[in-house]
């Protein structure tokens, strides 16, 4: 059996191929998506227009600051000009002379290099007509026009944004249910000998944790990506536009930290990749440990075992420190890259301001701007990497829904289970399990006439159990042939042939349900009928003590014992009215005498019926019509009890070593 | 949770202080900047030639900026080890809790869910430690300082500030309140999915052979579509918080600006510029007011979830553990065992599954258990090592109450073989050569209980003989060969007593009746107790012990008890004919 390699670090063998097909699958979805990520740009786009109206909030404020400038040039001159004293009307505003003189008087006192403050101390003192022309001058409806457009641009972007996120949870759920479904589906159409080779639980994780990942990072990241890239480009043409140096300074300012932020990144992904996996191993020295607490305790084993645990928990100890300190680092840098960008804005806007080339609405836009340029760049980094897992986890899925499924029926004709009698013949059945290279059986004949019971025994991995997966055609046979009153196995459908056989294993599987849905399984029958053969396998008793009867819920652990538990496979087989049955270990945990009553049911109801017996315990198959010894994949003897056991050969031998001192 | 942190010694107490200390330097320095930025924006405005002035407050803001980065990165590497030493001691704490379990507890959580919690869950608070502690702090600090130093600013920012967080607070408030009984839904979902994918593997031939693939495929997708729906719902509703938090954190901003322009409007010539000045740095106080706001309701979202692992992991610590250990250690007798009038209940059942039971076993003698399914013979054995104590009555063993025995001594007492064979990671020399702390076994030793318990000619046949490696669980060899292991692991020992519980179900006949023989041979000495259902293995004990439904019906040798015992001449019969228990 191939061993399945546990890989506890998702990385993509391909991170483009896996890419590609999840595109593939999700072209139902296309129109959605798309219009997801348009509007997302969209949303992207309008909170990068936002910033430039914030500028023109900001600077038609800062108009409504500094007095008029222009007005007090006019009127300085008006003023030396008015010579004959007479009013002076400025911007509509008429000026006494006495009011004129007041202001020459006023800021005659001043000259360019005063303080600020007192200058506009003094404008306090000034006339009231004097004060209205040259006061500063705040465009109170374009303010509010602008904020009234700055507003719609914000609502409407969580809007879109909004929107957006709704329809990606739609397609990202509908695309995991359908996911979920497929696998779900695939595994009733696997050929059995998928199952040898994979793990049970690793199935289950592409189930649930593979196609959560899907669903979640795929909502996620597609959305973010396509937004911040958006973003990163708007606000790189928009920085450009509106200041070429500034943007250059804020440009720059960034990529140093980027850099440093790379170089961090690249380092912490190793320690993350040995947390994993030193965690993995943790987990499977626990695991180990808790399933054999009672041979610790007797083999006063637990300094050992301690010991063991200590060096993987320090292991783990050690690697998460580190990955989770380097994994820490990256926020604090992102904000300090923003904070130096910020400060580079200030300092060079401050100069280009007193140099006269902008305004100081630049300065505040450019503030935003260089949030907006950081803040997608580490989203970017962020959503790459949780499209890698969702490559990661995609292609898990994706490997599993095209491993190779059973051959297609459909061309086979349907044939009734009462047309057969039950002659059944192998012939030169020759089978190899995929990966072997030895073959488990080997030229395999025997001829089985209609109700015979047959009993097959031999030592493990003789091929007992194989012999009875081929009749019911788990496997194909790899050479040879098994014929079923004539008629090749090859030409009836599986589900016929299933259908021919009962089958109860040593493997006591039952499902979360009642114990009546689990004896009905599948069938429609009535409680009677249920409870009838409750009665013959004497399980009647034990399940009417149960609270709640034959609607008592069955689960993995109760007070329902292994052998109860295979009593009720056998209940279930019984249901079934098919002409061949096969009990494949079926009464091995069940106590002899149990089995006893148990075996005359079955013979009752196997009388007329071709039935196979598979048994460890040789006192169970005394009474076979035939017994067929195998050994090695091959039928070393053949007859009934008495005729082997006088042979004295490999049967007898068996059969009396159990009686050994 | 906080119970859990006792296992911080003073060092990390100490630490801690400092972290506080250093978080609220960092809250401090980051907090500083917006005085600097205010500071540029008068220079900017006012002054605009003075560039000195302006480089000299953005090299402040920077050294500022740098300074909170530093502090921010010792406090990452403190909180790192902090967090590491914490899972590193909770999972120790909770490994060495659990290898004081006996079955009973064992049986109460289910081993899969006891590893969970000594990693999963305590790697959720460690996240939570990592991530949740110092933001905590941290958007506590801020909050708080950023609200004193905006509070006096201005009344109508305030305000404005306010209802800003208000409204976050309730939209947070809201969506929580919806989404966490949800959250459990579809973790029981999930849960139920998982279970169905499991049931239809396991029980994979069983599903084929009965056709009931679709009968599978039904019962998948009814939860399937729940799951949908449930998971639908909750990402529908989350869909609201990020843009809700955008459109309140821009627009506090413009109503800031907003509200600026008429009080700049309405203010005096003097004060128009401080205003302003203000205004800006009021709307960035306010943006991390609203974003400490934020990361604080974001640590109250994780919270539950760090509370729930905290639970679950006291769950196990504050188990007490039922078997006590005594403290007798040295004994005179050796390899008796005494019953005395014993009976046994399995907590929460209601019947006892034995039933008054006594008898006497002698220093090298076989002995047998036999009984239907359910008798409660692997019970009976289970009691003599405590893997559960006795409901009534006493077990001797050399003459002392097992109650009383050091738990060490008697276990050093006694060789276990589990039911189903235990095999662990390691070589074939490490799996038997395992524990038994106080006794050396040699090489020699080990070769002799392979040789014994009839695994030489597997092992030989390996590459490296006795170094072979053995997966864990031993998936790389037999269920037959994992038997005669873990025999050999209970022979190398060299015990008193010998408890095989049904171990010998894996083995040929042939194989059962090899291994009997030399135990008879070589282990003389030694004390057997064999539980078996299998006559032909028990057939020539020294004495058989008959159980039916808990209780002794019969106590003798196979001859003795075909005559005396209806129950064992039962078993007996379903097993052999009337000439083979003659010829016997």
């Amino acid at each position: 059996m191939p061993k399945h390699s546990k890989v506890q670090v998702e990385k993509p063998k391909n991170f483009k191929e896996a890419i590609v097909r999840l595109t593939k699958e999700l072209n139902s979805f296309k129109v959605f998506i798309i219009i997801a990520l348009l509007l997302s740009s969209f949303s992207a786009l309008l909170s990068i227009v936002s910033p430039n109206k914030l500028k023109d909030l900001t600077n038609e404020i800062t108009s409504g600051i500094t007095p008029n400038v222009n007005n007090i040039r006019v009127l300085s001159t008006e003023i030396m000009n008015n010579i004959d004293k007479s009013d002076i009307t400025i911007a509509g505003v008429k000026i006494k002379y006495s009011e004129q003189v007041e202001f020459l008087t006023l800021f005659s006192k001043y000259d360019k290099n005063s303080d600020s403050k007192k200058i506009y101390n003094a404008l306090n003192k000034l006339p009231k007509s004097i004060k209205k022309v040259i006061e500063p001058k705040m465009n109170i409806d374009k303010i509010k026009r602008i904020s009234l457009l700055i507003l719609i641009l914000y609502v409407l972007s969580s809007l879109l944004n909004y929107i957006q996120s709704i329809i990606m949870s739609n397609v990202s759920s509908t695309f995991s249910k359908i996911l979920r479904s497929k696998i779900s589906n695939k595994i009733n159409n696997l050929p059995l000998k998928y199952f040898d080779s994979h793990k049970n639980g690793d199935i289950m994780s592409r189930v649930t944790n593979d196609v959560d990942q899907i669903s979640h990072s795929l909502n996620q990241s597609l959305t973010t990506l396509v937004s911040s890239v958006t973003l990163l480009l708007g606000s790189l043409i928009m920085m450009f536009v509106t200041n070429g140096i500034m943007a250059l300074t804020a440009i720059f300012s960034s990529i140093i930290g980027f850099i440093f932020m790379a170089l961090v990144l690249s380092k912490s992904q190793k320690y993350f990749a040995v947390k994993q996996k030193e965690l993995g191993n943790l987990n499977g020295n626990i695991e180990e440990v808790y399933s054999g607490l009672n041979i610790i305790k007797t083999y006063n084993a637990k300094e050992e075992v301690s010991d063991k645990f200590d060096k993987y928990n320090k292991r783990v100890y050690d690697a998460n420190k580190k990955s989770q300190f380097l994994a820490g680092l990256m926020q604090p840098m992102m904000g300090f890259v923003g904070n130096l960008g910020y400060v580079c804005v200030c300092i060079v806007g401050a100069l280009l301001v007193s140099k006269n080339v902008i305004t100081f609405g630049v300065i505040v836009a450019f503030i935003s701007y260089v949030r907006l340029f950081t803040s997608p760049l580490s989203q970017i980094a962020q959503s790459v990497n949780m499209l890698q897992q969702v490559a990661a986890s995609s292609e898990r899925v994706f490997e599993f829904l095209d491993e190779e499924e059973l051959r297609k029926e459909s061309k086979l004709k349907k044939i009734s289970k009462n047309k057969f009698k039950g002659n059944i013949e192998f012939k030169n059945v020759s089978f190899k399990y995929d990966g072997n290279d030895k073959y488990t059986i080997k030229n395999f004949s025997a001829s089985i006439k209609a109700g015979q019971k047959v009993a097959i025994v031999g030592p493990t991995g003789a091929g007992k159990t194989t012999m009875v997966n081929l009749l019911m055609k788990f496997y194909d046979i790899t050479d040879g042939d098994i014929t079923i009153d004539g008629m090749s196995i090859k030409d009836l459908r599986r589900e016929d042939v299933h259908s021919l056989f009962t089958m109860v294993l040593q493997d006591t599987w039952l499902f979360n349900g009642s114990i009546k849905d689990n004896i009905a399984y599948n069938k429609n029958v009535s409680l009677d009928k249920v409870v009838e053969v409750c009665k013959i396998v004497g399980l009647d008793h034990f399940i009417r003590t149960l609270p709640n009867g034959y609607d008592s819920l069955i689960s993995d652990n109760d007070s329902v014992s292994a052998g109860q538990r295979q009593l009720m496979t056998i209940a279930r087989g019984m249901i079934l009215d098919s002409p061949f049955l096969i009990l494949d270990e079926a009464t091995s945990n069940v106590d002899t005498r149990t089995e006893e009553l148990v075996q005359k049911a079955m013979d009752k109801l196997s009388s007329n019926k071709t039935s196979f017996i598979i048994a460890h315990r040789l006192s169970t198959i005394k009474n076979a019509d035939l017994i067929l010894v195998m050994k090695d994949g091959n039928i070393i003897e053949q007859g009934t009890h008495k005729e082997l056991i006088n042979k004295k050969g490999f049967y007898a031998d068996l059969y009396n070593s159990q009686f050994d001192l | 949770m906080f119970r859990l942190f006792k296992c911080f010694k003073l060092k990390e107490y100490i630490l801690m202080l400092l972290v506080t200390f250093f978080v609220f330097c960092e809250v401090y320095l980051e907090l500083k900047m917006p005085d600097y930025m205010q500071q540029i924006t008068v220079l900017v405005q006012s002054d605009v030639t003075n560039i000195k002035e302006i480089i000299l407050n953005g090299t402040y803001m920077l050294l500022c900026a740098f300074g909170s980065l530093l502090f921010t990165v010792i406090v990452g590497y403190i909180i790192a080890y902090i967090s590491s030493i914490f899972s590193f001691r909770t999972r120790k704490r909770i490994f060495d809790h659990t290898l004081d379990f006996g079955l009973e507890e064992i049986k109460k959580f289910k081993a899969s869910s006891l590893i969970t919690r000594t990693t999963n869950d305590v790697t959720q608070i460690e996240m939570f430690l990592g991530m949740g502690l110092i933001l905590l702090m941290k958007s506590f600090m801020t909050a708080i300082w950023a609200i004193l130093k905006i509070l006096n600013k201005n009344m109508v920012w305030s305000i404005a500030t306010l209802i800003a967080v208000v409204i976050l607070l309730m939209v947070i408030g809201i969506i929580t309140i919806i989404v966490v009984p949800k959250f459990k839904l579809i973790q029981k979902l999930t849960d139920k999915l998982n279970g169905t994918v499991r049931e239809n593997l396991t029980g994979i031939r069983v599903v084929r052979a009965f056709n009931a693939e679709k009968y599978q495929k039904d019962k998948f997708e009814a939860i399937n579509k729940d799951l949908t729906k449930e998971q639908l719902f909750n990402q529908k509703t989350f869909s609201i918080l990020q843009p809700v938090m955008l459109l309140v954190m821009n627009g506090l901003a413009l109503v800031i600006y907003f509200i600026g322009a008429y009080l700049i409007k309405d203010a005096s010539f003097t004060m128009k510029l401080p205003l302003f000045a203000d205004m800006i740095v009021f709307s960035s106080y306010a943006l991390q007011v609203i974003i400490s706001f934020l990361m604080l309701a974001f640590v109250f979202i994780i919270l539950p979830r760090a509370e729930v692992s905290a639970k679950r992991i006291n769950e196990v610590l504050n188990t007490k553990i039922s078997i006590e250990s005594g403290n007798v250690i040295k004994v005179k007798e050796q390899g008796t065992i005494e019953f005395k009038n014993v009976s046994f209940k399995y907590p929460d059942a209601e019947e006892c599954i034995l039933n008054n039971i006594s008898f006497n076993i002698n220093k090298g003698e076989t002995v047998a258990f036999i009984g239907s399914t359910g008798s409660g013979k692997s019970t009976l054995v289970n009691l003599i090592p405590r893997f559960y104590d006795v409901t009534e009555g006493e077990i001797l063993v050399d003459g002392i109450n097992v109650k009383d025995y050091k738990l060490e001594e008697l276990y050093n007492k006694i060789g276990y073989i589990s039911q189903k064979p235990v095999i662990f990671d390691g070589t074939i020399s490490s799996n038997v050569n395992f524990g038994t702390s106080k006794k050396k076994i040699t090489k020699k030793d080990i070769e002799e209980a392979i040789k014994l318990s009839e695994a030489e000619e597997f092992v030989l046949k390996m590459d490296k003989t006795y170094n072979e490696h053995i997966a864990s669980s031993g998936s790389n060899i037999s269920g037959g060969q994992k038997q005669r292991l873990s025999i050999a692991r209970a022979l190398a020992k060299k015990s008193e007593i010998y408890i095989f519980d049904d171990s010998f179900s894996a083995l040929d006949y042939k194989t059962d009746s090899k291994l009997r023989k030399n135990l008879k041979k070589y282990m003389s000495d030694s004390t057997i107790l064999i539980v078996a259902q299998r006559i032909g293995t028990i057939m020539n004990a020294d004495k058989i012990i008959v159980l039916d439904e808990g209780k002794m019906v019969g106590m003798g040798t196979h001859k003795e008890l075909l005559k005396t015992c209806e129950v064992y001449k039962q078993i007996a019969t379903s097993q052999l004919s009337e000439e083979e228990i003659k010829n016997a």
